[in-house]
């Protein structure tokens, strides 16, 4: 009766009663981050409740099919998972500062945190954070009123935020697997680790990916086809255009993930012999197929910081583009090569020297586009009027420690010195080289530049500042050693070393990892005194930087229906050409009815469906996962009869909402870059740039 | 030779006009949607192709294919698809929705009997112990037959729906709509088998 | 009998074509393993051929890919999909194939 109801669920899999059992700082740790989390779920419906705030969540969040709150979304979510990924973080390098034959954690555990830390950092941060960007910042870049796909658009966010709640449930319930984030069998497969670990992998992982990659879909379909008259695709901004080649990617590279994982899972339930030891299984097969994901992935998340860097120096630098036509080609050549370099990742698994020498070729030659577009990001600062704001720190340091980072990369692409570092903590060092001051550096430029846009206030420059350089220098403290350690010989994912000589370095890493965590506490901080003061940082008029696209001719935070009339096209960078003919804010001739997709509660159906479904796979509960996916289909049968009218915004409203903005407009002063950062900026700017073509 | 200038979307030419902008969106990404499932076969198709000398001793290519039947069930899923396009033509020419479902039920019943014809086959391999338990080989060949399978049988659910819908509603834009990305859907499908008929069966036992 | 447009006589006809030419390229690979009639290095590679051209055949007739303006872009987006599926499950086939020799 007990297995029946809830599978091979066990009261000993609650970890919180762990503390009940042993006290040891390794049980405390596991267990008090269950607790942990726990504790913050339980505080959030606290909050929630006693502020009354359910109904407006569901109404004007969970249930919205704007692109805009969908994007913030994704953010919010990425934002939770980081906190846990960077405790994470400083938890394992706690761990290796004490590993010299030892170290505060089991090893069991210490396996457990570098596979859960890799898992969220790559599929439930960096995804959300981009995907969350490209949802905001494409209609409005492309003069569009939402995605081609709105509600397909929720149910992506939805499928990725079960992936994330089945990582949180398996802090709480059970254990996470211990493969790491690549998670090989056999070692993850059913005769080494017959659950439950795995298998909340598994699940995580093809349930978002399958979000993943409706995201591409989405995004892809919108940038084809939704743009406003004129936008040809070089007109397009590079943001778009770097969206819409890590769309394609996500569209192609995800299914290689999706099939690696459903072959695991055939494997790990029906026994199957996909990549087992015996009976002509072949983990070599899955190997092959998760690299054939995991670097196009590794491109995904670069490409759209790609795009705001590009953004970023056009916009601080008050100069067009150089060399607009070098980097959309640039990022079409990465976006096609990072399918031909896969075999990099496992260049030691034995095939013959020619096969690792093509791949070694290929992985070089996308050092060509990238170079490409540093050189473009330098010419354009070239001789520009350079604002030293955050973006603009989080640039410098970006500049430095990515070519870095690229630099140790095309050391790895050599096969004969990969088949030395493989493996260590060199790789280590090389990945979050890449990540941090990349994708993630990428990610809270953008924050500063466009936070404004979606709140209708500025953070607050100097907070945001200091914030950025202790990013900067956790970054340094934390992972350059990691080079040094690594050529020396000490191996990822280990759990304790043998060599004195690593010591000194793991404790700077260690001290680094707490100056990181500090950066990451600055962050709140920044939004924190930028709430506070948010009066005087407002910038409701919409253009706080003097920006060049689409998204900055609207006010701040822009309405749900994003333009009051579609515009039309005549030029690269719409807006800065607006600005320079001295008609950035007319009124149009006549406003019309504006058709928009009414809320829906697909997302939600699809978030509890799925998280059921993932959960009661996971634990053999046989009859919920039976439940949850009749009723996720029932639904969906069901409301493919129902007709979806959408709601019409009537003129007179639309009218209404964009006369008051262009009056507030009129009657404010255009204020120069001078005064950008002081409280004279509402957002009108007097435009400072040297106008394109 | 047919002249479809006012066309823009892949599958069959539906010659409407209203909602023709929402129904290329659609369509575009259903299209976008199957080329990414054109991916997944392809590489269970080439996962099969790496593992066809992994029978660990067990059935083989020469076991578990009768060509009699894969014979059959090709027929089977070609006249299946065949029969939707001249739904789709009935839709497109004629407003009557009987005539068309007509032709929509000798498709979906040319399709059942492919599945049945499949599932004989399977639990034949059942029976001569080629479960895909037994072998990595046998494990990519059920992989890969039982994916295009229950893509098969999705889309029998589906044309039930659709036959439903068309009865209560009438062969309106939306409907019309879904119609094609069903065609698009079904002839995939058919391309699909045309992959596995000779790669997996004929290719195995010549 | 109803009224046929001239129009939907030439679909009809169209698509009559695309499944006459379908049966018979599908019984000319049926027919060369069964009758065994090509040299043993042949039957393989002209099955590959007689799929592909029925691919092609299919994708014309049943899908309405072909190469006027408007459904360039399906037809662009088809090919970008197979030069990546290419890669993809050739390096597979090689890298796989590869490592099955040297074990
Ligand atoms: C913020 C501070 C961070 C710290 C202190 C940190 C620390 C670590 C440590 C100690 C490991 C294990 C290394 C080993 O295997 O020996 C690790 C692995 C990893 N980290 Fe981080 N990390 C941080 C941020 C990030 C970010 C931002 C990302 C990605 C966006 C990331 C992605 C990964 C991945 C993918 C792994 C590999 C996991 C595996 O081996 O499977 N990390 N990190
Ligand atoms: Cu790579």
């Amino acid at each position: 009766m007990f297995d029946a109801l809830f599978g091979r669920l066990t009261w000993d899999d609650l970890k919180p009663l762990e503390l009940l059992h042993s006290q040891s700082i390794n049980t405390l740790v596991g267990a008090g981050a269950a607790l942990a989390a726990v504790i913050a779920a339980i505080a959030v419906v606290v909050l929630l409740t006693v502020t009354r705030r359910w109904t407006w969540l569901f109404k004007e969040w969970l249930t919205s099919v704007d692109h805009k709150k969908i994007g913030i979304m994704y953010i919010v979510l990425g934002f939770v998972m980081m906190a846990r990924g960077i405790f994470e973080g400083v938890a394992m390098r706690t761990h290796q500062a004490t590993a010299y034959q030892g170290g505060v954690l089991s090893a069991e555990h210490w396996a457990e945190l570098f596979s859960t830390h890799g898992t969220i950092m790559i599929f439930f941060v960096a995804m959300p954070f981009i995907t969350g960007f490209m949802n905001y910042l494409i209609p409005l870049q492309i003069g569009a009123r939402d995605m081609a796909f709105p509600v397909l658009n929720l149910i992506s966010l939805a499928l990725t935020a079960t992936g994330a709640a089945l990582l949180m449930i398996s802090l709480v319930i059970g254990k996470f697997e211990t493969g790491g984030w690549t998670a090989y069998p056999p070692f993850t497969g059913a005769d080494f680790d017959p659950g439950p670990g795995p298998d909340y992998w598994v699940w995580a992982i093809v349930i978002s990916g399958f979000g993943s990659m409706f995201s591409g879909l989405n995004f892809a379909v919108t940038i084809y086809k939704m743009r406003a008259p004129g936008m040809k695709y070089l007109r397009m901004p590079v943001f778009t255009w770097t969206a819409l080649c890590t769309s394609i990617l996500l569209v192609f590279a995800l299914p290689p993930l999706t099939i690696a994982g459903l072959m695991q899972a055939l494997d790990r339930y029906l026994d199957f012999h996909f990549f087992t030891n015996d009976l002509g299984g072949n983990m070599m097969n899955y190997a092959n197929l998760f690299w054939m994901f995991g670097h196009p992935e590794v491109y995904i998340l670069i490409l759209p910081a790609y795009g705001i860097f590009s953004e970023l120096t056009t916009t601080f630098a008050a100069k067009p583009l150089y060399g607009y036509t070098s980097l959309v080609i640039a990022t079409m050549s990465i976006a096609v090569v990072s399918f031909c370099v896969w075999l990099h990742h496992f260049f030691t698994m034995g095939q013959s020297p020619s096969i690792n020498a093509a791949f070694g070729i290929a992985t070089a030659v996308i050092a060509i586009p990238t170079g490409v577009k540093v050189y473009v990001w330098m010419a354009t600062l070239w001789g520009g009027r350079i604002r030293f704001t955050t973006p603009m720190v989080y640039m410098v340091g970006f500049f430095i420690l990515f070519t870095i980072g690229g630099f140790s990369g095309i050391i790895l692409a050599n096969p004969a010195i990969n088949w030395q570092v493989h493996n260590t903590q060199f790789i280590v060092a090389h990945f979050h080289n890449v990540l941090l001051p990349g994708l993630i550096f990428g990610i809270f430029a953008g924050i500063h530049i466009w936070f404004p846009k979606a709140f209708g206030f500025r953070l607050h420059e100097t907070a945001g500042k200091i914030t950025a350089c202790l990013w900067i220098v956790g970054f340094c403290m934390t992972f350059l050693p990691l080079y040094v350690v690594g050529l020396l010989g000490y191996p990822r994912r280990s759990a304790a070393y043998d060599d004195p000589a690593f010591i000194p370095y793991m404790i700077v890493t260690m001290l680094g990892a707490f100056v990181l965590l500090s950066a990451f506490v600055g962050l709140i901080a920044t939004l924190w005194i930028s709430i506070r003061k948010r009066d005087e940082l407002a910038v409701p008029l919409g253009d706080p930087w003097d920006g060049r696209t689409l998204e900055w001719a609207t006010p701040s935070p822009p309405p749900h229906w994003n333009f009051a009339v579609i515009p039309h096209i005549s030029s690269r960078d719409a807006f800065v050409r607006e600005k320079s003919e001295g008609k950035p804010y007319v009124l149009p001739e006549e406003y019309v009815d504006i058709h928009m997709p009414s809320n829906t509660w697909a997302g939600i159906v699809v978030l509890v469906t799925t998280t059921a479904l993932g959960f009661a796979l996971t634990w053999w509960i046989w009859w919920l996962a039976i439940l949850s996916f009749v009723v996720l289909f029932l639904w969906f049968a069901a409301d493919s009869f129902r007709e979806h009218r959408g709601e019409i915004i009537p003129a007179s409203t639309v009218r209404t909402a964009h006369q008051a903005w262009i009056e507030a407009v009129e009657l404010s002063e255009p204020i120069t870059r001078d005064d950008e950062d002081t409280p004279a900026n509402r957002g009108y700017a007097k435009t400072d740039i040297v106008i394109a073509s | 030779m047919s002249e479809q200038g006012t066309n823009p979307h892949p599958g069959m030419n539906l010659g409407y006009d209203g909602g023709e902008k929402a129904a290329e969106v659609t369509i575009f990404g259903f299209w976008t949607f199957l080329m990414s499932d054109l991916v997944t076969f392809g590489l269970v198709f080439a996962v099969f192709g790496t593992m066809t000398g992994a029978t660990a001793g067990g059935p083989g290519p020469e076991e578990v294919t009768d060509l009699r039947s894969i014979a059959i069930q090709t027929a089977l899923l070609l006249g299946s698809s065949f029969a939707f396009s001249w739904a789709s033509l009935s839709m497109k020419y004629h407003g009557g929705r009987l005539h068309m479902l007509g032709f929509l039920a000798l498709a979906a019943t040319s399709a059942l009997g492919f599945l049945i014809f499949e599932l004989i086959d399977l639990l034949h391999l059942v029976e001569i112990g080629a479960v895909p338990q037994r072998s990595g080989y046998l494990s990519a060949l059920w992989a890969l037959v039982c994916l295009h399978g229950l893509h098969v049988a999705g889309g029998l659910l589906w044309m039930g729906g659709m036959t439903l819908q068309i009865l209560l509603f009438g062969l309106t834009d939306q409907i019309k709509s879904r119609v094609t990305r069903m065609g698009l859907y079904w002839h995939f499908l058919d391309i699909v088998w045309v992959g596995i008929f000779s790669m997996v069966y004929l290719a195995g036992v010549a | 009998m109803r009224d046929i447009s001239d129009e939907e006589r030439a679909e009809r006809r169209q698509y009559t074509l695309g499944l006459i030419l379908s049966i018979v390229l599908t019984a000319a690979s049926f027919g060369i393993v069964i009758l065994d009639v090509l040299p043993r290095g042949w039957v393989i590679p002209a099955i590959i051929v007689l799929a592909l051209a029925q691919i092609v055949v299919h994708l014309r007739i049943f899908l309405h890919i072909d190469l006027t303006r408007q459904k360039r872009e399906d037809l662009q987006l088809l090919l970008f999909t197979l030069l990546l599926l290419g890669i993809m499950a050739f390096g597979t086939l090689w890298i796989l194939a590869n490592l099955a020799d040297r074990m």
